[in-house]
């Protein structure tokens, strides 16, 4: 990761982004912003009337005035471009960190061989394609994204992610996604290849930022509309002020013109629209989420209800076992055996914490010969076949009373029990059975994450809902659900649940985000409006969703969601600001048209300007200037504070709405003061 | 307190509380809910249904509405213009006033139908009673379909997802005959018993003191003056509107007229809050109304209660205020008042030459017909300021950090581009309109000196006035202005029908198509629209785009004979 990632004009980019600036010039590429264009057309007349000038033409005032004129507008237009520009360096530069993990290295790649079908083939990893296979060691760079075909390693994904801890990835299962440039520590896996060179989705997102495929999403259209209507209107205030002028003796120069019109369209939002989208996707990336449309980043500012997962992002990992609950008639000792008997052969994180619990010297336990039952979600049980032909059988309440009740045998009333207060207080309970009779049951809490609770009444500020999906019952759900503070919950929820409730949410024209990482999460990531993808899930959840999360972090949706609100506010703010300037400028602009000719207008006057020259100058060096100042602010967004609508208004009003009035009439009039020395 | 300022306080204050009660009135009646009256009007609507018939109940999506609207009008404005040019040999011409030339004719057809009422010709000579009488029914149906657009509007703005926003017929039958008829009945007696004429027979004539023979005009002027200043029109049924006595008898009848010309704009915002069940929003939209009518209200009242700066620097006293253009009955405040009202609603009756009024109020008249929303016209100031508010919404809905929402549907690039048109439509036919008149006049000034009875800063303000109000389709006229020729008749015309429809087609589609939409929820993160901050935007969006436009025109205009004076 980029240590100096706080940093705005780091030398290196801003070289770069000034070469662009006036690359950015050419009208061409201009004409894509209709604000800024209008003020290249106006330099470009400016230069005109110079030339004139200077081949003798008398009544446009001296050619330094001009010349004057024509660099400040010039330059105006440099530092909108250099806003983009220096959006795009930033943004590049920090894709181009991502992408540095993936320079070539050595691929052994799995081709069909002469002597044996499979042969190892030592490859440069650009000569990888979609489809091809290869293998990766212990130590050894995976030069390709891919998905896992065979096997299971740890991989150190720090290189991407910044976390040291190693992560597990393995064939099949919703965890076989390996990103390239990340290192096998242990084991070896084969992995297949699943994106060409170039098209990678970090690629599309480097495309996205540089400009040539970036789209304007349909909020930055709808607004370069709204600034384009004022634009047309001060065209009509400026040319109708000619006649207005001819009518009252009033000669106006061309340089007088110009810079009125130019002061008075958002040249100051215009010039930095595009840098706040970029700026929008680069803060994502910061973020390390990978967005595949500008668009997307825009929607999660909207987003209303937001899926989590309870797992990972509401309580730490997993569940652990607490407490063994004996039936009435059990002995202590011989349910804690058959506990242990049970998750043997349990791999998952519950079921070794069950061992763990129990404390038993494993080799004393008589399993030789025995058979394990694995947890399949028909049953929704597991357990252990004895040589002697004992079954021990571990699961949810409702499928081991079935099992039970359906041998004929009763369910005890203190484990029915035990079952309801342990789900009560959001723990999850597993009942144990030894030949279809009840041994007893075991506790396992969840651990809430700390400080999730404000995290959720952030959100909650926000408007945005928060709904917990779950596999646990509903009574476990719906004690984690009020303990961590979320707003609904799915339990028991299957695949299909999520999709439905996604359905559900969009019907009643709400916006709904969702994180996944496993196939079956596909549909349900692509169905939402934003969906974001693990980057260690499968490829298929990658492609359905319209965000990559390259830490595979669930709280992140959180995250996304405050970039996106901070990327329409910084929007919003600086358009009032621009249009707030207007005020200002009209007092120092239009006394100064008319002063010469209608002497009783310096009473409109108000800020007491030096001279019209100097009034004129004053207001468009503080337009120009102004552009650069506030390019930190489009780059890092206006802070979102969830503080509910209205009050967010009141006080964007206050600072953007209010200070647009006032700092301009400071500004240029401290201008004034120094422009005065020579006008 | 000054009883000049309790006169005008009484008339603002018995309009509110008048139309608080016709607003709830005007809900019910757009929302086809029970009123008392629906015995008495059901039966004659129902006439009106079967005999044109039109089936009330078949709902219209947002472009039959508008085909319907443009339709009817159309119609009207062949009748107006064949009547207008042949009144000289039709029936009820007692006094024997001749047809309309073509470009008068087509002036003042645009200017009824379009409810702008600006007369380029006097009542007493330019037209028959057959022409009064075609004119006072286009005083009727123009505020008629405004309003019922309007409803159109509010109806579209209820939170559901729909094509179907009610039958124009409808809305346009109940607007005329249980909203502008029985006020205009009421308000005609009214005028009647104090001595306004209402008589079909022609000039009547007497022997004043001097002995010589004096003509005097009448007609059925009650019955027009009624509906001229409910409805928002100011066409006078005489040259000098309501400053002639018959037409405004005495200071009674200028509070009630003056009742009428903002009575129902204001009633429109309550009902607005009836028909949308947010009394909140219509408070908020009042607000702001009243706030920018009262900034503009309260400075010119000072102004020319104050009196004529020039004058006073001469050392006469003026303890009238400025009085010139004016009549001694109504006074200075009244005056000032009636002219805030009227161009603030788009009405254009006057009760005192506007063009006499000194230069800031002149300005502020100005401005009211420029932002042509605090309160505005008969429904379509409720239009205009839909407009504002949707550029508002979506501003400040960015502000907020989501993508910009009114009422639970999302304003994107397509009703954002008919707002952005219509919000510039205004100051580009009346800038455009003023520059087309300055480049002509200063071209060849000596041809041109019958345009203006005053050069310099006062004459470009009358150019600048007379598009501004044929824009804001008010009416009304700085009358130094000599606009009875084909250029002022032909090109104001044009200003009046673009400026009437155009605006009503923007907001119409805007409401259509944001009625299809999604309805989305309010969550806490929703931008609120009936708080006071959001009323400051609208305020802030309605400053900057309305009233700065104008402000180098104005510059030239009164501020500079304001600062001349001074």
């Amino acid at each position: 990761m980029n240590t100096d990632q706080n940093k705005l004009f780091e030398s290196s980019l801003v070289k770069e982004a000034l070469k662009q600036s006036f690359v950015k010039l050419n009208p061409a590429i201009l004409f894509r912003n209709p604000v800024m264009f209008t003020v290249e057309i106006g330099t470009a007349i400016m230069v005109a009337v110079c030339i004139w000038i200077a081949t003798g033409e008398q009544s446009q005032g001296s050619l330094t005035y001009n010349l004057i004129i024509t660099s400040i507008l010039l330059i105006t237009l440099l530092f909108a471009n250099f806003a983009e520009a220096i959006a795009e360096a930033r943004g590049k530069a920090q894709a181009d960190s991502l992408r540095k993990t993936r320079e070539e290295t050595p691929a052994k790649q799995v081709v069909l061989g002469e002597i044996f079908v499979n042969e190892i083939k030592i490859v440069p990893s650009s000569q990888l394609r979609k489809g091809d296979i290869f293998v990766c060691e212990a130590g050894d760079i995976i030069p390709m994204d891919g998905e896992i075909i065979e096997g299971l390693a740890t991989i150190d994904e720090s290189a991407i992610t910044g976390e040291s801890a190693p992560v597990i990835r393995e064939a099949g299962g919703d965890k076989s996604s390996v990103t390239g440039g990340t290192k096998v520590l242990s084991d070896a896996i084969k992995v297949r290849v699943t994106t060409e060179p170039g098209e990678s989705f970090l690629d599309k997102m480097i495309a996205l930022v540089e400009g040539a495929s970036r789209q304007k999403t349909p909020n930055e259209i709808a607004l370069t509309i709204l600034l384009a209507g004022f634009t047309l209107v001060f065209i009509i205030v400026c040319v109708t002020l000619k006649p207005f002028g001819d009518f009252a003796n009033t000669p106006i120069t061309i340089a007088a013109f110009i810079s009125l019109f130019v002061c008075l369209i958002p040249t100051t939002i215009g010039g930095l629209l595009s840098a706040i989208g970029i700026a929008g996707m680069d803060r994502a990336l910061r973020a390390n989420v990978i967005t595949k449309s500008g668009k997307a980043v825009e929607t999660a500012g909207d987003i209303d209800t937001l899926l989590l997962d309870k797992t990972g992002t509401i309580t730490i990992g997993n569940r652990k076992a607490t407490h063994f609950w004996p039936a009435n008639n059990v002995e202590d000792a011989l349910f804690v055996e058959a506990c242990a008997l049970s998750s043997l052969a349990d791999q998952t994180p519950e079921g070794k914490s069950i061992v763990e619990l129990a404390n038993l010297n494993v080799n004393s336990l008589h399993t030789h010969g025995a058979s394990f039952i694995e947890f399949t979600a028909e049953t929704r049980s597991s357990g252990i076949d004895l040589p002697d032909g004992t079954k021990i059988r571990k699961g949810a309440f409702d499928a081991i009373k079935k099992m039970v009740t359906q041998a004929g045998n009763a369910f005890p009333d203190e484990t029915a029990q035990r079952v309801t207060v342990i789900s009560s207080n959001g723990g999850t309970p597993l009942v144990v059975s030894k030949n279809n009779r009840v041994m007893g049951v075991i506790e396992l809490q969840d651990i809430i994450k700390p400080n999730i609770h404000e995290r959720f009444e952030r959100l909650r500020k926000m408007g945005v809902k928060t709904v917990m999906v779950t596999g646990d019952n509903p009574l476990t759900a719906k004690f984690i659900a009020d303990k961590a503070g979320v707003d609904d919950f799915i339990a028991e929820a299957k695949p299909e649940d999520k999709m439905n409730y996604i359905k559900k949410e969009q019907q009643g024209g709400k916006l709904v985000a969702m994180m996944g990482d496993g196939t079956n999460d596909a549909p349900a990531l692509a169905q939402a409006d934003v969906g974001v993808a693990m980057n260690s899930g499968t490829q298929a959840a990658k492609e359905a969703g319209n965000m990559v999360d390259l830490d595979n972090d669930p709280t992140k949706l959180i995250e996304i969601v405050e970039i996106g609100k901070q990327l329409l506010m910084t929007r919003g703010t600086l358009t009032t600001f621009s249009i707030a300037n207007d005020v200002a400028k009209y007092f120092a602009i239009v006394p100064a048209l008319f002063i010469a000719s209608v002497p009783a207008l310096q009473g409109m006057n108000i800020m007491k300007l030096h001279s019209p020259e100097s009034a004129i100058l004053s207001a468009i060096i503080f337009n120009a200037i102004i552009i650069p100042l506030l390019i930190p602010l489009a780059l890092k967004g206006v802070a979102y504070k969830p503080i509910g609508a209205s009050a967010l208004l009141r006080r964007n009003l206050l600072i953007y709405g209010l200070g647009g009035v006032i700092v301009p009439f400071i500004g240029i009039k401290l201008i004034d003061l120094v422009v005065s020395i020579w006008f | 307190m000054n009883s000049e300022i309790l006169g005008i306080s009484i008339i603002f204050l018995a309009t509110v509380l008048l139309a608080f009660p016709l607003g709830k009135y005007m809900g019910k009646v757009y929302e086809g809910d029970k009123t008392l009256w629906d015995k008495l009007f059901n039966p004659f609507d129902k006439q009106l249904y079967r005999l044109s018939g039109i089936d009330p109940s078949r709902p219209m999506n947002w472009k039959q509405h508008l085909t319907a609207l443009l339709t009817i009008n159309l119609v009207w404005f062949l009748v107006s213009m064949f009547v207008l040019m042949n009144m000289g040999w039709l029936p009820l011409n007692p006094d024997a006033n001749p047809g309309m030339s073509a470009d008068l004719a087509f002036n003042t057809t645009v200017s009824f139908v379009s409810n702008t009422n600006l007369q380029h010709y006097s009542g007493e000579t330019g037209v028959s009673y057959l022409g009064q009488l075609v004119l006072m029914l286009f005083q009727f149906i123009s505020a008629g379909a405004g309003m019922a657009i309007a409803a159109v509007v509010m109806n579209a703005m209820k939170e559901r997802t729909t094509e179907k926003l009610g039958n124009f017929y409808f809305y346009f039958v109940r607007s005329c005959t249980r909203i502008l008829l029985p006020l205009s009945l009421v308000l005609a007696l009214i005028f009647l018993f104090n001595g306004m004429p209402m008589t079909f027979k022609g000039k009547d004539q007497f022997i004043s003191l001097q002995g010589d023979t004096v003509q005097v005009s009448r007609g059925p002027a009650a019955a027009m003056v009624a509906i001229k200043q409910l409805g928002t029109n100011g066409g006078g049924f005489f040259g000098a509107n309501s400053a002639h006595p018959f037409e405004n008898p005495n200071y009674f009848t200028n509070i009630v007229e003056n009742i009428a010309i903002i009575l129902i704009p204001i009633a429109f915002v309550f009902a607005l809050g009836y028909v949308l069940k947010r009394r909140r929003f219509a408070w908020m939209v009042f607000a702001v109304m009243t706030i920018g009518f009262l900034l503009l209200l309260i400075p010119s009242v000072h102004d020319e209660m104050k009196g004529n700066i020039a004058i006073a620097k001469l050392g006469i006293a003026q303890p009238l205020g400025s009085m010139e253009g004016k009549e001694v009955r109504f006074g200075s405040a009244a005056s000032a008042f009636w002219g805030i009202t009227t161009t603030c609603t788009s009405n254009g009756s006057v009760n005192a030459m506007h063009d006499s009024f000194t230069p800031l109020t002149g300005m502020f008249a100005m401005l009211g017909m420029m932002i042509n929303s605090f309160y505005g016209g008969v429904g379509v100031g409720f239009l205009n300021f839909y407009v504002f508010i949707i550029i508002a919404v979506f501003i400040s809905g960015l502000m907020v950090g989501r993508t910009p929402e009114l009422l639970g549907k999302k304003i994107e690039a397509k009703e954002m581009k008919i707002a952005a048109i219509i919000a510039l439509l205004h100051p580009f036919l009346i800038l455009a309109g003023t520059a087309l008149s300055s480049y002509i006049y200063s071209r060849n000034p000596a041809v041109y000196t019958a345009w203006l009875n005053n050069p310099g800063h006062h004459g470009f303000s009358e150019m600048l006035y007379e598009y501004t109000s044929s824009s804001a389709n008010n009416g009304s006229g700085f009358e130094g202005l000599g606009d009875g020729t084909p250029y002022w008749n032909i090109t104001c015309g044009v200003v009046m029908l673009l400026a009437r429809f155009l605006p009503i087609i923007g907001p119409v589609a805007i409401a259509g198509i944001l009625a299809g939409k999604k309805y989305v929820p309010e969550s806490a993160g929703t931008l609120k629209t009936d708080t006071g901050t959001f009323g400051i935007m609208v305020f802030a969006v309605i400053f900057i785009i309305a009233a700065l436009s104008f402000f180098p025109a104005l510059s030239l205009g009164p501020i500079a004979e304001y600062f001349g004076m001074k």
